[in-house]
């Protein structure tokens, strides 16, 4: 699992390369490969950068995370969830690049979606960096085991 | 009963300042209503035929006097004075204002009560046996498992998108008491040959347009290994479960459409790859829940016999106790079906009654029953009397549990934007005839259930006696059905023929109990005589 | 004709276009054909109305009475409680919505 704190205090995200709304939370630098599709990546041995849509199966990226630096994952609209379960099971298995979720991202969805993995967040829409901080800073506790780093209220209990 | 420790408290807390956070951008025009619609659903908050609604969330049915109290205040304070218990075990409010939302969930926050996923895409309000702790057939009390499962799904940062509702139920015993084979997820807590306590899972059940019963994907779950394989059962849903047609969604197409073997098979190889992932709660959280849940001290001297002198305190004794686990105690149903009335409607002043009655002869807990009544769980035989006397000044005392009053009827058009029908004048209409015609005790057990649209959250599928409101050409018409059940011996309705209009479906619910007392041998119950006989003399009685 | 209705979005009301305003008694409420979508847009946008539609509606009596059942309990209020109605004290508001 990958160390996902949240921004410290007086840190706040770095916007990406790629566009001013881009919001991240990693120490090294961003990436600048142009994400392919995921079957596109499968038949190049040189690409390093994937982008998975809804229906792809994130699985199939597990034999070649070693060569992956950006894992983007597609919400075209915010009510389909299927990227976080893709999120997460890259990160179960392993994967410590860049996972940025892109598309239909609003800031009422950053807090799950940085629970499932996300380290990035690239929105069609420019968000309201207080409203994003807030977002960050909402759940003092959670109840589930994820995967980021944040101890759930279980493991507290019995500590 | 489970108490919040500063972490459980700390989470609704979080909840309720996001949700004031949300509601004020929304009105200030920050989020527009396609954003804010599956958050403010994700709270409960509905934009129904009248109002908003909202329906606040009643863990497997279990309450405190205090909380009843609080829903009491609530109802006063920020509806018109009343609530309606649902067929979920919730209760929701019909004419609420959004700007009061967020000061409604602070107030319930206080009373460690919430409105957390009772709607939306989402794992919804986990239900139980309304007898759990009570019931003499039970294996274990089902409800620490699930609370286990209720802090689970809670806030689940995977599952909160999924392609449509999710429900689970839990219970522990043979008789099934929680419908648990129409949920999307079925548990029922077993024992196995060496006498430890595992999960049996059924998954794919459901009602609704395309009703279905739930098939076993697993016998036996370890105690230890349950939230991870219901992490599993999740996790397929949300990757494969369809998104095309909001029809098709639910988790019962998709059991369906690969088949039990093939899901139950996917299931099971990220069950395995999700054991090595650190999901599941030590053993000692279980056991933590547990200690909520241990028995009240019962009067060990309480008495087994009760003065019958009165015909009217002896008929509700008769109908409406239910034998208890423990010598000289019942548990008693509050009955929220007067003939005539709305069922599970309840005023504030109702839920004072009910809550200051179980804090006095109850050991302060009430519960919901998804057949819209209340359950006393643990009360003393002598006290019966003094119990009865209130509730029957109060409106609360119709001795007519599971008997053809005992209607389980939706909201319907008279409340709901996606009902076709209304259903509670139906049910009034009914309960009145069978009163009239004081046929209710002759005809014993009888399980109606109305729905007033194909979304069947009044059950129809599964009502001994079943009614669909339709619309027809722009007028209510009723399709009647006979032969469904939501127990052990679960099955699914069937539909009799062309449907009624609003006194013709009266009437054709008079025809078919006709055919039962003509019909009926020995101790039979209607369903039991509809099995034995089949449909035939019932078409034939109803349509020549 | 007809109508165009939505919800206030701070109370909830059922509300009705006027011509000129938002009002909970659909007796108030104006034939919109040709402007629904036009009306709508910039009431909404302007949150003085949520999430309107526009429904069919005939003339009865001198007033807009809804063409569907739903819309005419969804005017008026539950049929099983009158007390909650607009219209509690009116004995022939039954016919009115059935």
């Amino acid at each position: 699992m990958v160390d996902q704190t949240p921004p410290a205090e007086g840190r706040g995200p770095d916007t990406g390369p790629e566009s001013d709304t881009m919001l991240r939370y990693r120490e090294d630098d961003p990436v600048a490969h142009a994400a392919v599709t995921v079957d596109a990546f499968l038949d190049q041995s040189n690409a390093a950068a994937v982008r998975v849509e809804p229906g792809d199966d994130a699985r199939e990226l597990i034999p070649h995370l070693e060569r992956l630096d950006l894992v983007e994952v597609n919400f075209p609209s915010f009510g389909d969830g299927r990227g976080y379960s893709s999120a997460r099971i890259l990160r179960e298995a392993g994967y410590a690049g860049e996972l940025r979720a892109v598309g239909d991202v609003l800031v009422d969805q950053l807090a799950y979606m940085r629970r499932c993995g996300f380290d990035a967040f690239d929105p069609d829409a420019p968000l309201d960096a207080e409203d994003v901080e807030a977002a960050f800073a909402r759940w003092p506790e959670v109840y589930q085991s994820a995967a980021d780093s944040r101890t759930p209220i279980w493991a507290k209990r019995h500590a | 009963m489970y108490a919040y420790d500063q972490y459980d408290q700390q989470m609704v807390d979080a909840r309720v300042a996001e949700f004031r956070d949300q509601a004020r951008r929304r009105l200030e025009g920050k989020l527009s209503e396609d954003q804010f619609k599956p958050l403010r659903l994700m709270n409960g908050l509905y934009l129904q035929l009248h109002a908003y609604m909202l329906r606040v969330a009643i863990p497997y049915g279990t309450l405190s006097g205090a909380q009843m109290h609080t829903l009491a205040d609530i109802a006063e304070k920020y509806d018109r004075g009343y609530g309606h218990f649902t067929t979920r075990q919730n209760i929701q409010y019909n004419w609420i204002k959004l700007e009061d939302a967020a000061d409604i969930l602070a107030d319930l926050a206080k009373v460690e009560m919430h409105a957390i996923q009772t709607s939306g895409n989402c794992i919804r309000n986990i239900s139980s046996d309304h007898f759990a702790g009570a019931a003499a057939d039970e294996v274990v009390d089902p409800r620490p498992y699930a609370e286990l499962l209720r802090q689970w799904s809670s806030f689940h940062p995977e599952f909160s998108y999924l392609p449509r509702k999710f429900k689970i139920a839990v219970i522990a015993s043979e008789q099934d008491r929680a419908a648990m084979r129409l949920h999307d997820i079925g548990i029922n807590i077993v024992r196995n040959s060496d006498g430890e306590l595992g999960a049996a899972f059924y998954v794919g059940g459901g009602m609704g347009r395309t009703p279905m019963i739930a098939p076993q994907i697993r016998d036996f779950v370890p105690l230890d290994q349950l939230v991870t394989y219901a992490e599993a059962c999740l996790r397929v849903y949300n990757r494969y479960g369809r998104r095309d047609n909001k029809y098709k969604a639910r988790i019962k197409i998709l059991v369906h459409e690969l088949g039990a073997e093939e899901y139950t098979s996917q299931v099971e190889e990220e069950f395995q790859h999700l054991l090595d992932s650190g999901v599941e709660p030590p053993f000692a959280e279980l056991e933590r829940i547990r200690t909520f849940f241990a028995d009240p001290v019962f009067d060990e001297a309480a008495q087994d016999d009760i003065d019958r002198s009165d015909p009217d305190f002896a008929l509700w004794v008769d109908r409406n106790t239910v034998a208890h686990k423990q010598d000289g105690y019942v548990s008693a149903v509050i009955s929220l079906k007067p003939v005539g009335g709305i069922p599970g409607d309840a005023t504030a002043d109702q839920m004072r009654v009910m809550a200051d009655l179980a804090t006095r002869y109850s050991f302060d807990e009430l519960r919901v029953m998804h057949t819209q009544n209340v359950v006393l769980p643990h009360v003393r035989k002598a006290d019966l009397h003094a119990i009865w006397s209130a509730l029957d000044e109060a409106g609360l005392g119709s001795p007519n549990l599971d008997t053809i009053e005992d209607i389980i009827a939706c909201p319907g058009l008279d409340y709901c934007s996606l009902a076709n029908a209304r259903s509670i004048p139906v049910a009034q209409k009914i309960a009145q005839r069978f009163a009239e015609t004081k046929k209710t005790a002759t005809l014993g057990q009888l399980k109606l259930k109305i729905s007033g649209c194909i979304n069947a959250c009044g059950h129809h599928h599964a009502g001994h006696i079943g009614i669909l409101g339709v619309d027809r050409k722009g007028v209510e018409n009723y399709q009647l059905s006979l032969g469904g059940s939501e127990a052990e011996d679960v099955s699914l309705a069937k539909i009799t023929g062309p449907g009624f209009d609003e006194d013709g479906i009266v009437d054709a619910v008079e025809t078919v109990t006709s055919v039962y007392e003509r019909e009926r041998e020995g101790e039979e119950r209607f369903l039991d005589t509809y099995r034995r006989i089949g449909m035939g003399p019932f078409k034939e009685a109803l349509y020549g | 004709m007809k109508l165009l209705t939505g919800n206030d979005l701070k109370t909830g009301a059922v509300t009705w276009w006027t011509g000129s305003d938002w009002s909970i008694h659909v007796e108030d409420a104006v034939d919109v054909t040709g402007q629904e979508d036009e009306i709508a847009s910039r009431e909404e946008a302007a949150r003085r109305v949520n999430v309107p539609y526009a429904i069919d509606a005939e003339m009865y009596e001198g007033s807009p009475r809804p063409a569907h059942i739903k819309d005419r309990v969804r005017a008026l209020g539950p049929t099983v409680r009158p007390d909650l109605t607009l219209k509690p004290a009116d004995p022939e508001i039954g016919q009115w919505v059935i």
